[in-house]
C-alpha cells in the first residue's frame, strides 16, 4: 500500500463521521481475520461493482470469488442481480440497499436463511454517499453487527475501512485477501 | 363559509339603560354557512389531532436512521456524543435527533411554501381585490380539495384564503417550537410532527396555486395548455435579456406587463431558471425557459443574460458575485432574499435604473413589483449594448494551457457529489482534447464545488461551459406549460379505473435537479410509465427534465403524450406549488369518484388513498427541504415516495417489511375481518440506487388492496415486465401479491403458478380494506 493512502479522510471530504470513525484496514489480511472471526457474515454488493474501475479490474468478479470462497451470502442491490446473472452467478438475495440495511439493524430479523443474525457485513460497489449513510444506520442501530467496506475509498462510518487506496493497491488488497481465505 | 374579521369600538353610548364607555367588541369571524356537507371530524386539525393515523402509519412503515454524523451540536450543552445508544447532555438518543432533523427539514419546507403563499396572496389582494373570485378551471367544484379536507372550508374569494394561511402558520411555528432542546423526545413524535409538518406545506402550496391561477390569467386546468421553448439556446440572445430565476413570480409579472405596457413586446427576451420560468411561462407567451436549478451558473457565466432578476428558493447564494464577474447588474426582489443590496424600492427609478446602468451599484433590493417591472426593463435595454455579452466562460486555448496546471491532486473529483472524473478529464483536455469534459457537464449538477476545491483556483466548471457549449446552444425543446389543476370531469372519468386498478397507477415525477447522472433518466422513466398508460404527472424542475429529450423525429415528450389526465399522458401541473393538485387529484379521487366526504375529514381519505389509489411520487433529483416537506405532505396521505440516490442524505427511510405478514393485515370494512392485504405500497418513503431499481419500484408500489383482479393482473405484468427486463429474472415476491388466480397475468400464467406451488402459495379473500375499525361496515355477528 502507498505512502499517501493510509490517511482517513473520507473520499469525499466533507462527509465528516464524528467521533467514532472506521479503522483504517492497512493490511487485508484484517479482513481475513474478521471473516475468520465471524459466525455469520453476508456480503452486499450494490451497482457501481459492475462499472467500477479498470477494463481488467472489476470490482463484480471479486465480489462473486469472495462470496464462492468465503462461502458467504451475497446481496445484490438494485439492478445488479442482473449484471451478476451475465457472470453466471445467481446471488442468495436480490434486495434494495435501504432494505438490506434496515434489516440488517433489525436485532429480531433472523437472517436470509432464517438461521440467525449476522455479525459482519461486508459492503461494496453502493454509491459513496448511500453507502456512507447506511453504514452509519448500521453503526448507530446494529450495535452486534461489525461492518467492513471493501470499496476503494474510506468509508468513516464502517467499522472498517480501507483507505483511500489506487486502484492498483486496491486490486492488489483484494487479490491478497482472497489468496489467505484460500481462493484464486 | 367567508370570513370576517368585525372590530366594534364604542367610547360612550346612552342607552335606556345607562351609559356604557370604552366598550370593545372583537368578533374573529362570522359564519356564512352554504355549504351543506357536515363538518367532519377534524377541521384545523392541532399537531396532536391525527397523531393516531400517523402512529399506525409509522407502526407498518418504520424509520430506518441514517445519521450524516454522530453528535448532535443544536445547543451549548453539546457537541453531544450520541453514537450507538448514547444519549445528549439533553437526555436525546440518535433516533430522536435524526426524526428532530427531518422535522427542522420540513418545518423549513413548509414555512418557505407558506410564506412564498403569504406573500403572492397579499399581493394580489392589494392588486386585484380581495374579493377576487378564486376560479381555477372549468367544471371544478372542488376548487380547493386540500384546504377542505385540512380546514373544513371551502374558499371562494382571495380573501377566504388568508384563513389557511393563518392555521398554516400558527402550525408551523409549534412544529418549530417541538424540535426545542428538551421539548419532544420521542422519534415517533418527531415524526408524526414532521408528517403534520407536510400536511400543512401541501396546504401552503395550494393556496398560493389557486391563488396565482385564479387572478393572474394562468392556464386553467387546461388539458391544451400551450408549448413553450425551453433550453439553453432557445433565447434570441442578441436582444437585451433579463434572466428571472426563484420561485415567486409577481416581479416577473411585472416585466411582462411593464414591456406589454410600453410596446415593448418583441424588443427584449424574458428567461427564466427554475420555478419562476414555469409561473412566467404560465403567464405569458412572451416568457421562456432556460432550464432547471442546476444551469444557473452555467448560463450566467455565459454571459447570455443582460440582466438578472431574483425572487426566492433555489438561488444560488452567490448570484450576484457570479453576475459581476460579466457586469450584469442583479435586482433582488424578496424581503427573503435581499443578497446584501441596498434597498432602492424608494428611490426614483430613474435614479435606480441610472445606477445599474453605469455600474455605480451592483444591484438593488426592490420590493415593489411594478418597480421591478420598469427598473429591470430599462436597466437592461440600457446594459445590454454596453456589456456586449461579456462572459467569462475560456476559450479553448486558455483551457488547454491552464489544464497543463493541474497537478491530478483528484480534489476536484473529491468535492463533485457524483465523483465525475474531473481530474482525468482535465489531464485529457491538457492535450486539446475537451471532449471528457463536455461529458461530465451532461451529468454535471451544476454546483461548481469543483472550482471551490481546487488548490489552483482553476475555474472548472467554466471549462465543462466551454467544452459543452456547442451541445448546451442545440438545446432547443418544447415543454407543455403549467395546466394547474386537474378538472372533476377528468377525475370522474378515470377514478374507477385507478381505484380498480385498470389504470396501472398515477406517477409523480417531481423535484429539483440533484440527478445521479443526466436530467435523461427522469425523461426515459416518464416515457416507459406513459408508454405502459399510467398517468405521468409532473411539476418543477423534473418537467423541465422531461422535455429535454428529443426522438428521432425531433419531438419532445410533450409532444407526443396528452396533457390530459388519463392513462398514457404526461400532465405538466406546473411549478413547485403546483405539486398541490397532484395530492389534490388523489383527494379528488376519494371525493369524487368514491363519494367519502371530504370537509375535515383527513384521517378517512388518507386511508383511501393509501389503500386504493395507485400513486406514487418519484424525486430522482430532491435536493431541498421544501422537496422533504412535500414528500412528508404525500406520506401522511398514503402515498409513497421514491427519491434518487441522493435522497438517502435525508437521513431517514420509511420501510415496511414484506417478510412481516402481520404489519401488512388491514380491516376488511364487510366483515371487520383483520385479513393480509398484501405489502401494497411496500414502503413508504426509500431510496432507489438506480433508473432501473426505481422503475421496478414504481410498478410495484402502485399495487393497493383493494385492486380487482382484473386490476391487479394489469399491474403484476407491468412490475414483472420491468422486473425480467432490468433485473433479468422474476421477482422473489409474487406469490405476497397474487390473491387468487384470477390476479395471475394471463401471459406469464405457468411461470407464475410454478412460482406460486413453489412457495405454498394458498387462495385468499380481496379485502374492502382499511386501517379505521370505524370504518368497518358490520361485524361479525351484528
Amino acid at each position: 500500500m502507498s505512502e499517501m493512502s493510509v490517511t482517513a479522510d473520507p473520499w469525499q471530504k466533507a462527509e465528516i463521521a464524528g467521533p467514532k470513525k472506521a479503522l483504517l484496514i492497512l493490511k487485508p489480511e484484517v479482513v481475513v481475520a474478521m471473516m475468520r472471526k465471524a459466525n455469520r457474515s453476508i456480503l452486499v454488493v450494490g451497482h457501481h461493482a459492475a462499472v467500477d474501475y479498470s477494463k481488467d479490474v472489476k470490482m463484480i468478479d471479486y465480489s462473486i470469488r469472495l462470496s464462492k470462497t468465503a462461502g458467504i451470502p451475497m446481496v445484490a442491490t438494485a439492478h445488479t442481480i442482473n449484471e451478476l446473472a451475465k457472470m453466471n452467478f445467481q446471488p442468495a438475495a436480490s434486495m434494495s440497499a435501504m432494505e438490506i440495511g434496515s434489516r440488517l439493524s433489525d436485532p429480531e430479523w433472523t437472517g436470509l436463511d432464517n438461521k440467525g443474525q449476522y455479525d459482519l457485513a461486508l459492503f461494496m460497489g453502493l454509491p459513496y454517499y448511500m453507502e456512507f449513510v447506511i453504514l452509519s444506520g448500521l453503526k448507530h442501530f446494529a450495535s452486534n453487527l461489525k461492518t467492513i467496506s471493501l470499496d476503494r475509498f474510506y468509508i468513516p462510518h464502517a467499522t472498517w475501512s480501507f483507505p483511500n487506496l489506487s486502484v492498483k493497491d486496491w486490486d492488489q488488497s483484494l487479490q491478497t485477501i482472497l489468496e489467505k481465505l484460500g481462493g484464486t | 363559509m367567508t370570513r370576517k374579521r368585525v372590530n366594534m369600538k364604542i367610547q360612550e353610548m346612552k342607552t335606556d339603560l345607562g351609559v356604557i364607555k370604552d366598550l370593545e367588541l372583537s368578533f374573529g369571524k362570522i359564519v356564512d354557512e352554504t355549504w351543506e356537507e357536515p363538518q367532519g371530524p377534524t377541521p384545523f386539525p392541532s399537531i396532536t389531532d391525527l397523531r393516531k393515523w400517523d402512529m399506525k402509519i409509522l407502526e407498518r412503515y418504520k424509520p430506518f436512521y441514517l445519521p450524516f454524523c454522530d453528535v448532535c451540536c443544536l445547543c451549548t450543552f453539546g457537541k453531544c456524543d450520541l453514537t450507538g445508544d448514547k444519549r445528549g447532555a439533553c437526555g436525546l438518543d440518535m433516533a430522536a435527533q435524526q426524526s428532530r432533523i427531518v422535522l427542522l427539514a420540513c418545518c423549513i419546507g413548509a414555512a418557505t411554501h407558506i410564506a412564498h403563499a403569504r406573500h403572492l396572496v397579499e399581493h394580489l389582494i392589494e392588486k386585484h381585490g380581495a374579493n377576487s373570485r378564486i376560479d381555477i378551471g372549468p367544471s371544478i367544484e372542488i376548487e380547493a380539495p386540500i384546504t377542505r379536507l385540512i380546514c373544513g372550508i371551502r374558499p371562494e374569494r382571495l380573501r377566504d384564503l388568508e384563513e389557511a394561511l393563518d392555521y398554516c402558520e400558527g402550525q408551523v411555528t409549534q412544529l418549530l417550537s417541538a424540535t426545542h432542546t428538551g421539548q419532544e423526545g420521542s422519534n415517533l413524535d418527531f415524526e408524526s410532527k414532521v408528517l403534520h409538518a407536510g400536511m400543512v406545506d401541501q396546504l401552503g402550496m395550494e393556496v398560493a396555486d389557486i391563488a396565482q391561477v385564479s387572478v393572474l390569467g394562468f392556464p386553467k386546468a387546461d388539458p391544451e395548455a400551450p408549448l413553450t421553448d425551453l433550453g439553453f439556446g432557445i433565447a434570441d440572445v442578441s436582444k437585451p435579456t433579463i434572466l428571472v430565476i426563484g420561485h415567486n413570480v409577481p416581479s416577473s409579472v411585472g416585466i411582462i406587463d411593464y414591456l406589454t405596457d410600453k410596446g415593448l413586446v418583441g424588443k427584449v427576451e424574458v428567461v427564466g431558471i427554475c420555478c419562476t420560468a414555469h409561473d412566467v411561462t404560465r403567464y405569458s407567451s412572451m416568457a421562456k425557459i432556460v432550464g432547471p436549478i442546476s444551469w444557473q451558473l452555467r448560463y450566467i457565466r455565459s454571459g447570455l443574460a443582460d440582466l438578472i432578476v431574483v425572487d426566492e428558493q433555489c438561488i444560488r447564494a452567490d448570484t450576484l458575485v457570479e453576475a459581476q464577474k460579466v457586469n450584469v447588474p442583479v435586482i433582488a426582489t424578496s424581503s427573503k432574499n435581499c443578497l446584501g443590496l441596498e434597498d432602492r424600492t424608494q428611490s426614483p427609478s430613474k435614479e435606480v435604473i441610472s445606477d445599474l446602468t453605469e455600474g455605480k451599484a451592483p444591484g438593488a433590493l426592490v420590493l415593489d413589483t411594478d418597480k421591478v417591472g420598469e427598473i429591470a426593463v430599462e436597466t437592461v435595454i440600457a446594459v445590454a449594448p454596453k456589456r456586449n455579452k461579456l462572459k467569462i466562460i475560456p476559450e479553448v486555448e486558455e483551457i488547454v494551457s491552464a489544464a497543463a496546471e493541474c497537478t491530478s491532486c483528484n480534489e476536484c473529483v473529491r468535492a463533485c457529489p457524483n465523483n465525475q472524473p474531473i481530474s482525468t478529464a482535465i489531464k485529457a483536455a491538457a492535450k486539446g482534447d475537451l471532449n471528457p469534459l463536455a461529458d461530465i457537464l451532461e451529468e454535471c449538477v451544476g454546483c461548481a464545488r469543483c472550482d471551490s476545491a481546487c488548490p489552483n483556483d482553476l475555474p472548472l466548471h467554466s471549462f465543462m461551459v466551454k467544452a459543452g457549449e456547442g451541445s448546451l446552444q442545440k438545446e432547443k425543446f418544447k415543454m407543455r406549460v403549467g395546466r394547474g389543476a386537474i378538472q372533476d370531469v377528468e377525475i370522474r372519468e378515470v377514478g374507477g379505473p385507478i381505484v380498480l386498478g385498470e389504470i396501472p397507477g398515477v406517477v409523480a415525477i417531481v423535484g429539483c435537479a440533484n440527478y445521479p447522472h443526466s436530467g435523461r433518466e427522469v425523461a426515459e422513466i416518464a416515457e416507459e410509465f406513459a408508454k405502459r398508460r399510467f398517468i405521468v404527472i409532473t411539476s418543477g424542475c423534473a418537467a423541465m427534465s422531461i422535455a429535454s429529450v428529443k426522438d428521432e423525429e425531433g419531438k419532445t415528450l410533450y409532444e407526443k403524450y396528452p396533457g390530459s389526465f388519463e392513462a398514457g399522458a404526461i400532465v405538466n401541473v406546473g411549478s413547485c406549488v403546483a405539486n398541490s393538485h397532484i395530492a389534490g387529484a388523489a383527494v379528488k379521487i376519494a371525493n369524487i369518484f368514491a363519494k367519502r366526504k371530504l370537509r375535515g375529514n383527513y384521517e378517512e381519505i388518507a386511508d383511501y388513498i393509501l389503500n386504493r389509489v395507485g400513486a406514487i411520487g418519484l424525486a430522482w433529483g430532491a435536493y431541498s427541504q421544501k422537496a422533504a416537506s412535500i414528500a412528508a405532505g404525500v406520506w401522511r396521505l398514503g402515498i409513497p415516495v421514491i427519491v434518487g440516490p441522493h435522497g438517502a442524505k435525508y437521513r431517514r427511510m420509511l420501510l415496511g417489511r414484506k417478510d412481516k405478514d402481520e404489519d401488512w393485515k388491514v380491516f376488511d370494512a364487510r366483515t371487520g375481518d383483520k385479513i393480509y392485504g398484501s405489502p401494497a405500497p411496500e414502503h413508504l418513503f426509500t431510496t432507489a440506487e438506480t433508473k432501473e431499481e426505481a422503475m421496478v419500484l414504481i410498478a410495484k408500489f402502485a399495487m393497493r388492496p383493494n385492486d380487482t383482479t382484473k386490476g391487479r393482473a394489469i399491474k403484476l405484468t407491468h412490475y414483472i415486465d420491468l422486473h425480467k427486463r432490468l433485473y433479468g429474472v422474476m421477482p422473489d415476491d409474487i406469490h405476497l401479491f397474487v390473491r387468487n388466480k384470477a390476479d395471475i397475468p394471463i401471459t406469464m400464467k405457468d411461470d407464475i403458478l410454478r412460482i406460486l406451488d413453489e412457495r405454498g402459495w394458498k387462495d385468499r379473500r380481496i379485502p374492502d380494506p382499511t386501517l379505521l375499525p370505524r370504518l368497518v361496515r358490520r361485524r361479525k355477528g351484528e
